[in-house]
């Protein structure tokens, strides 16, 4: 009895982020009064959308790289490969392949010089990658915004701005809308599933449990735990970080291609700014934390994460009259979320170092008894 | 032989010249000397762009004076700064909702932005001293989260005075919302100094070195020095008997309180009230000022505010005009988001630094 | 000799020096296959830079290498990295456990040696995508376990296991490897239980009796008499003596450990200063990693200089750190009658205690500061020194001249060689580092002085120096002082007692008058 009830307490403290995010929508599901089949739909939506961008975060958590906020270099990476693509006016399937295929240099060269910057600041991986992010924008921007044009041709008027040179802030991509998630989609009763989109993500969540098995994957495990022991060993730490981060940077760059396929249009100076924030934390929000993360946790995450996104600001305009109280609440509610697991990381990190002062305390009163 | 050696010393002195000024640092310094050079060629007046400048130079500096309490404890770099506007903004638009006007809602916005920041500034502190070591990332998503918890307060709270307000709803603050009849320009106009083009706001300057000076005597006093030697080496610190946690909280409330006044000064120049996501991203362009100016993650000087501030400032408002004019094309804004982050990221990556 | 065959190792005239420091002379013995040799010797005899030295690790080649030949059955090696030693046959299990947390016995055996199967994957993208072969892994590593002769389970996850467990578990990596020849174990069971000792010790047999031969450093002359074959003893960089075990017995290698033919005629003894106990510690322990304190009982006599020795990590260094708030400690500390708070550095200070730490670079100096700040610091913070009020004492600032001042005279005093006052404390040498602590603390005219290790690390004058400066601070101002030190002589010069620490506990307390050989007893009576 006292022990189930033990295990209970730490069941829900180890899980009490995602127990937190069943409780709001549970409480705004009923207010903002959308229908079962709705929302239904939207979360099979927004999964398809979603999960791949979130698996890319996989493998740096597990090289002990902690969330990789530079996985928005892997979105850029994408973004410049769909406007060379729509560029050359190759759509459909063809394109998104081809698209995915560009991307790969360009992530491979982002990721390369990220997992370099981030060995040169171990300790505080997450903060440098997090400028990183926001050091590389500026160059994506100096590339699309300026070299665009008159550096790197650009055919099509309908995609650079007026002036001559720069790209557009939308590109539409409409005539690549959804292209993997219509083949072979099927409807069940009003939902519409896209089947080749969730057998690809299938796929992804195989290639990484597989990856788990490799040598290389032991290796990252060895290092995330403790890389000097992995150096010992004769584990090359440096190099393995960078291809963890390489590897996380290529799939960011597939998972935003994916995820604009489905959206039909790119914003191009802001579609990949907020991504990493929100991949990280619905991550999070699925139980995930900065130094263990499942693939569980990613399902999980993106329903819990993207339900709360589409019930809290109907929700939010019942309750209080204003439509965008809902709007603001989600955004504080996914950096707060981000802000708590890092809390709990650190606080974790500290708690095990202070245990066993405890013990020898124990050991000298027994001692007195005895 | 001796001709050799001397080379080689004056080559030696250039090169610890150049390291511990930082390459970066001589870029940027070199690059905003051009900028200067290079503005009455392409035709724009020195004294118009010095006058930006300078104004731009007074309204930011105090925010950057605000990294340099944290970064003497051994905090690592304010990301957190949104916090402190907080408290500015709260006292800014309190103020004005009292009826406060002229001068005098300048003064009250400070006294009333006073207690948020000692409060919020204390609950931040409460919460780096429980994450030493992991400082930087949750002071950066602290900011995030305040500053999206204050947007839902700006709709809710019950502000009613009708210049800040929605005029169509009477409720919920605008995004935003002019000092003009409250606070404007309250210190750039005091004692104005106009020579040709150039406008000098010594006020708001005055204001600043008001500042920076209580700051420098702080660091003299007993509690600056032990500020200092937390964040040299806390250990040693604590093995002097100095109550870290302490120090450290005392340093977080002090950059908060800055950061208020800080942003008070800031839209007294620029003349708005920025409310909603504005905050967001004041802390980077702050945090880089600093380290262009020549700190480390570890140590900063009131010289190293001033210096990064204006050479911060000089570029943003330089490159702009300068650059239109010379090849017509406006890059200053990806100029700037290069330039910054990647002093950041610079600091960040310092072997010497990397180990705390 | 058996002249067919070499030995397997060979050690010829093996010399070292760190900056000029000899630290390594004249090392010269031998081993045979299969056969187990005994090292031991005081901390700071030189032991581990052998040790370091054969296994090729970064740091012997970052201070100027070494000189003499080491051969390895017969033949002349000299190994630039752990790798190349690992390669050629010799493994080691150092005294930090050196595994992977989160991982398995197994994993942690075979860690970056697994066997692996191969995919077409890894045809395209290189071996490191080849999948483990858990089953071959589970095998290896089992057979590992087996060869050494103890039981543990090849499944459990490191960080449940206990200590003993690791430790194990490392020696089971280093038989895995087929090209073993030589076992390195430096203290292995000092975090074993006795019955796991004995386990050790069986499966240290069985090793021989496969033909690898092994090097048991260890500060349990027990064991080394119950195990081994040869008996090496060092003294201060020297071999003192190289027997066979079953020629000699625990007195005699203590001896050879310790004994030193000292003149200590120059020294005489004093009568203790006076009887009253000034401070007294009860049942105290501290949490201090490596140097846990266990139960230490022990009164300290106005006036007198209390020396604390004992071996490296058997608990001495806590002791202080633990009273001056350091780590977390527990237990009744009274100082002058008044009970002080534990684990609170200021009540300490304020009660006029002080403590040099033996960890200058960490906790003594504030390396990227000056000199003034250093010496000035402290007392500043605790006695309010060093500060000129203005506004009625509302403000209180430094006052720079008179920390200057205070500086130049510890400068002049202690001989402290550096350019000004103002240089940064990071730039001085380890000797004057140290005086620059001992400045630090004297500026506080404390009643009451730890000192820790205050000559680790420095070379003979600076120590010098630093012993005298302590005894005149001790005659001059009747300060009480405590001091920690590894080296025995050098406690015997300067305190009036001496407490041994074993086992994290207080061995015994004898006079400084006391033989070597007595105060070794003590040294590895408890020794756990």
């Amino acid at each position: 009895m006292n022990k189930k009830k033990f295990s209970l307490g730490e069941f829900l403290r180890g899980n009490s982020v995602p127990i937190m995010f069943i409780l709001i929508c549970a409480f705004c599901i009923p207010i903002s009064g959308f229908s079962p089949t709705y929302l239904l739909n939207e979360i099979i939506t927004r999964l398809g959308r979603n999960a791949f961008l979130i698996l890319s975060l996989l493998i740096p958590i597990m090289a002990g790289m902690g969330l990789n906020f530079g996985m928005t270099l892997g979105a850029m990476a994408g973004e410049i490969a769909l406007i060379l693509v729509s560029d050359w006016q190759i759509w459909g399937i063809p394109g998104v392949v081809l698209a995915m295929i560009i991307s790969i240099p360009f992530s491979v060269a982002l990721g390369l010089l990220c997992g370099k910057i981030l060995n040169m600041a171990k300790g505080r991986e997450m903060v440098t990658s997090y400028i990183i992010s926001y050091f590389i924008n500026g160059v994506y921007q100096l590339v699309v915004l300026y070299m665009m044009g008159p550096i790197i041709p650009i055919a099509h008027s309908s995609i650079k701005l007026p002036r001559g040179y720069g790209i557009r802030n939308t590109v539409s991509l409409l005539n690549m809308r959804q292209c993997l998630d219509d083949l072979l989609a099927i409807r069940v009763s009003g939902v519409k599933i896209p089947v080749l989109t969730l057998i690809i993500i299938a796929l992804m969540c195989l290639a990484i449990v597989w990856f788990r098995k490799t040598k290389l994957g032991q290796d990252m495990r060895a290092v995330g735990q403790d890389m000097d022991v992995a150096r010992d060993a004769g584990i090359q730490v440096e190099r393995t970080r960078i291809i963890s981060i390489v590897i996380s940077t290529v799939l960011a760059g597939f998972g935003m291609i994916i995820y604009l396929q489905n959206m039909g249009n790119l914003s191009t100076y802001s579609s990949h700014s907020q991504i990493g924030m929100f991949c990280i934390a619905a991550l999070l929000v699925g139980g995930a934390s900065v130094d263990k993360a499942s693939i569980g946790n990613v399902f999980l995450g993106v329903i819990l994460f993207h339900l709360m996104f589409i019930v809290a600001p109907s929700a939010g305009a019942k309750i209080t009259g204003d439509s965008m109280i809902g709007e603001y609440f989600r955004v504080f509610v996914s950096y707060g979320v981000i802000t708590v697991a890092l809390v709990m990381y650190e606080t974790k990190k500290r708690r095990a170092k202070q245990s066993l002062g405890r013990q020898l305390e124990e050991d000298q009163r027994k001692g007195e008894k005895a | 032989m001796s001709e050799s050696v001397k080379r080689s010393g004056v080559q030696g002195k250039l090169r610890s010249f150049v390291q511990s000024f930082g390459l970066p640092r001589l870029i940027i310094a070199g690059f905003l000397l051009l900028l200067f050079i290079a503005a009455p060629m392409v035709g724009s007046d020195l004294g118009v762009q010095l006058t930006n400048t300078i104004n731009r130079f007074s309204w930011n500096a105090i925010l950057v004076l605000a990294m340099v309490p944290m970064v003497h404890s051994g905090c690592g770099l304010n990301f957190g700064l949104p916090l402190g506007i907080i408290s500015g903004l709260l006292g800014a638009t309190l103020s004005m909702e009292f009826g406060f006007s002229g001068p005098m809602s300048f003064v009250m916005a400070i006294v009333i932005s006073t207690p948020f920041a000692i409060l919020l500034g204390g609950g931040y502190g409460w919460l780096l001293n429980r994450i030493k070591g992991g400082e930087m990332m949750i002071a950066t998503y602290v900011g995030f989260s305040s500053v999206s918890f204050m947007c839902m307060m700006w709709l809710l709270l019950p502000y009613h005075s009708p210049n800040m307000v929605w005029g169509l709803a009477g409720k919920g603050l605008r995004t935003t919302i002019s000092v003009e009849g409250y606070y404007d320009k309250v210190l750039s106009s005091f004692l104005q100094i106009q020579i040709g083009t150039l406008v000098i706001p010594t006020g708001a300057l005055l204001f600043f070195a008001l500042l920076a000076f209580a700051m420098w005597a702080f660091l003299l006093t007993k509690t600056g020095t032990a500020m200092t030697a937390v964040g040299s080496n806390p250990t040693f610190a604590r093995a002097a008997g100095i109550d870290i946690d302490r120090i450290r909280m005392l340093s977080v409330v002090m950059s908060t309180w800055l950061a208020a006044v800080g942003i008070l000064v800031y839209e007294q120049g620029f003349g708005f009230v920025q409310l909603y996501m504005a905050p967001f991203n004041m802390a980077l362009p702050a945090v880089s000022a600093i380290l262009i100016g020549g700190a480390t993650v570890n140590k900063a000087t009131i010289m190293n505010v001033i210096i990064g501030t204006f050479l911060f400032q000089g570029i943003v408002t330089m490159t702009p005009t300068v650059m239109n004019n010379m090849i017509h094309m406006d890059m200053s804004e990806v100029i700037r988001i290069i330039v910054s982050n990647g002093m950041i990221l610079y600091a960040l990556t310092r072997k010497s630094e990397a180990s705390r | 000799m058996d002249d067919r065959k070499a030995p397997l190792l060979e050690m010829k005239n093996i010399r070292k020096d760190f900056f000029g420091n000899q630290v390594l002379e004249d090392i010269n013995f031998t081993l045979g296959e299969g056969k187990v040799l005994g090292l031991v010797g005081e901390n700071g005899a030189g032991k581990s830079t052998l040790m370091k030295i054969l296994f090729g690790m970064d740091v012997i080649r970052e201070t100027g290498g070494y000189s003499g030949d080491i051969l390895l059955s017969g033949e002349k090696v000299s190994f630039q990295t752990p790798f190349e030693a690992l390669a050629a046959g010799i493994g080691m299990v150092h005294q930090e456990f050196s595994l992977i947390p989160g991982f398995t016995a197994t994993e942690n055996i075979l860690l970056n040696r697994e066997p692996k199967k191969h995919s077409v994957l890894s045809d395209v993208f290189g071996d490191r995508l080849d999948t483990l072969n858990r089953d071959a892994m589970k095998k290896k590593a089992g057979d590992a376990i087996e060869k050494m002769g103890v039981m543990i389970d090849g499944s459990m996850v490191i960080s449940d296991m206990p200590v003993g467990h690791k430790q194990f578990t490392e020696i089971a990596r280093e038989l895995s490897k087929d090209q073993l020849k030589l076992l390195i174990l430096d203290e292995p069971t000092a975090v074993l239980t006795e019955h796991e000792a004995g386990a050790l010790l069986d499966s240290i047999r069985s090793m021989a009796e496969r033909g690898i031969s092994v090097i048991f450093i260890t500060h349990r002359l027990q064991e080394i008499l119950n195990v081994c074959d040869q008996v090496v003893v060092m003294r201060d960089g020297r071999v003192v003596q190289d027997v066979a075990a079953r020629d000699t017995n625990v007195q005699e290698i203590t001896h050879w450990m310790v004994g030193r033919d000292v003149q200590l005629s120059a020294r005489t003894f004093r009568e203790l200063p006076s009887q009253e106990t000034v401070m007294s510690i009860e049942r105290l322990w501290v949490d201090m990693p490596g140097e846990t304190v266990r139960d230490v009982t022990l009164d300290v006599k106005k006036g007198e200089i209390l020396g604390i020795g004992g071996l490296a990590g058997q608990g001495k260094l806590g002791i202080p750190n633990g009273i001056m708030g350091l780590y977390e400690a527990g237990g009744r500390v009274t100082f002058e009658g008044k009970e002080i708070p534990l684990n609170q550095p200021r009540r300490c200070l304020d009660a006029s205690l002080a403590f040099v730490s033996e960890d200058r670079r960490g906790v003594g100096l504030l390396l990227d500061e000056s000199l003034e700040w250093n010496v000035a610091f402290p007392a500043m913070q605790i006695q309010n020194k060093f500060l000129k009020k203005y506004l009625g004492g509302l403000i209180k600032w430094r006052d720079e001249k008179a920390i200057e001042e205070v500086t130049k005279k510890y400068i002049d005093e202690l001989q402290i060689r550096c350019t000004s006052s103002r240089q940064k404390a990071r730039e001085l040498s380890g000797g004057n580092q140290q005086k620059i602590c001992l400045a630090k603390t004297f500026a506080m005219e404390p009643r009451f002085l730890f000192v820790s290790e205050p000559t680790r690390g420095i070379d003979v004058g600076a120590k010098a120096l630093v012993l005298d400066a302590l005894k005149r601070f001790n005659r001059e101002s009747g300060v009480t002082i405590v001091m920690i030190s590894s080296e025995l002589e050098e406690l015997r010069q300067i305190c009036d007692r001496i407490a041994i620490v074993s086992g994290g506990s207080i061995a015994g307390i004898l006079p400084a008058s006391a033989s070597s050989e007595q105060l070794g007893e003590l040294m590895v009576s408890q020794v756990k």
